[in-house]
């Protein structure tokens, strides 16, 4: 068993896909229409046949006060690796995102947590470089 | 909830420690920090109850940001203890 895929949900898929793309940097992988939206999913340029991610449509009831009672508290939704967490800090605060959490230092990890404008909380996490 | 009450637990010191670092932090944050940094390991919802304690002394206030809420520290409630308790201005026995 291994993980392929995994999923948020997002409010526009469109903007999803700009935001992930472009802003982030991931690549698109599928988009496959089904009925009013798409099998929508992008994967990481550093490994393009890896793992997916699923940009699904929040459409179900469930999703919004689940979400929203998250980002309430700062929980991000889902996890990505860096390989360095300020340097991402600093580039993506450039480009206007907004950050909830800037880098802090968590023992082996420095994470922080960003808004994906499509409803949801991300953490970037990069593990710091081993000292003596 | 008096200041006294709020101020004799580790675990919320340690809270107004790492609010005096950083001011302005989701309860993400704040659980994150006290586990990687001082290795506390109460659950979310626990620490949640203590920032609820804080909150009711004055000590922490909270405001939206978004969709998300932030912790700010508001120390002004100890200033109460120096005025009850002056550390200056009295002669040294």
């Amino acid at each position: 068993m291994k993980i392929s895929l995994t999923s948020v949900y997002v409010d526009d898929q469109r903007s999803a896909l700009q935001f992930y793309t472009d802003v982030l940097g991931f690549v698109p992988r599928h988009d496959i229409p089904v009925g009013e939206h798409s099998w929508l999913t992008v994967a990481s340029p550093a490994d393009p046949d890896g793992p997916e991610l699923l940009l699904e449509p929040a459409e179900h009831p469930a999703v919004g006060p689940y979400r929203a009672a998250l980002a309430e508290d700062g929980i991000p939704l889902a996890q990505f690796e860096v390989d360095d967490v300020e340097a991402e800090y600093a580039r993506l605060s450039e480009r206007g995102v907004v950050f909830t959490q800037p880098p802090t230092d968590a023992g082996p990890v420095v994470m922080a947590v960003l808004d994906d404008t499509c409803g949801n909380l991300i953490q970037l996490v990069s593990a710091k470089p081993v000292t003596d | 909830m008096d200041v006294y009450r709020a101020l004799a637990d580790e675990t919320r010191r340690v809270i107004l420690d790492e609010l005096t670092a950083r001011d302005g932090q989701t309860l993400f944050e704040i659980c994150a920090t006290l586990m990687s940094r001082h290795g506390v390991t109460i659950s979310r919802q626990g620490i949640s109850q203590h920032l609820d304690v804080l909150e009711a002394a004055g000590l922490v206030a909270t405001e939206r940001r978004g969709r998300t809420k932030l912790h700010f520290l508001t120390p002004e409630p100890l200033a109460e203890i120096s005025r009850r308790w002056p550390t200056t201005g009295r002669p040294r026995p």
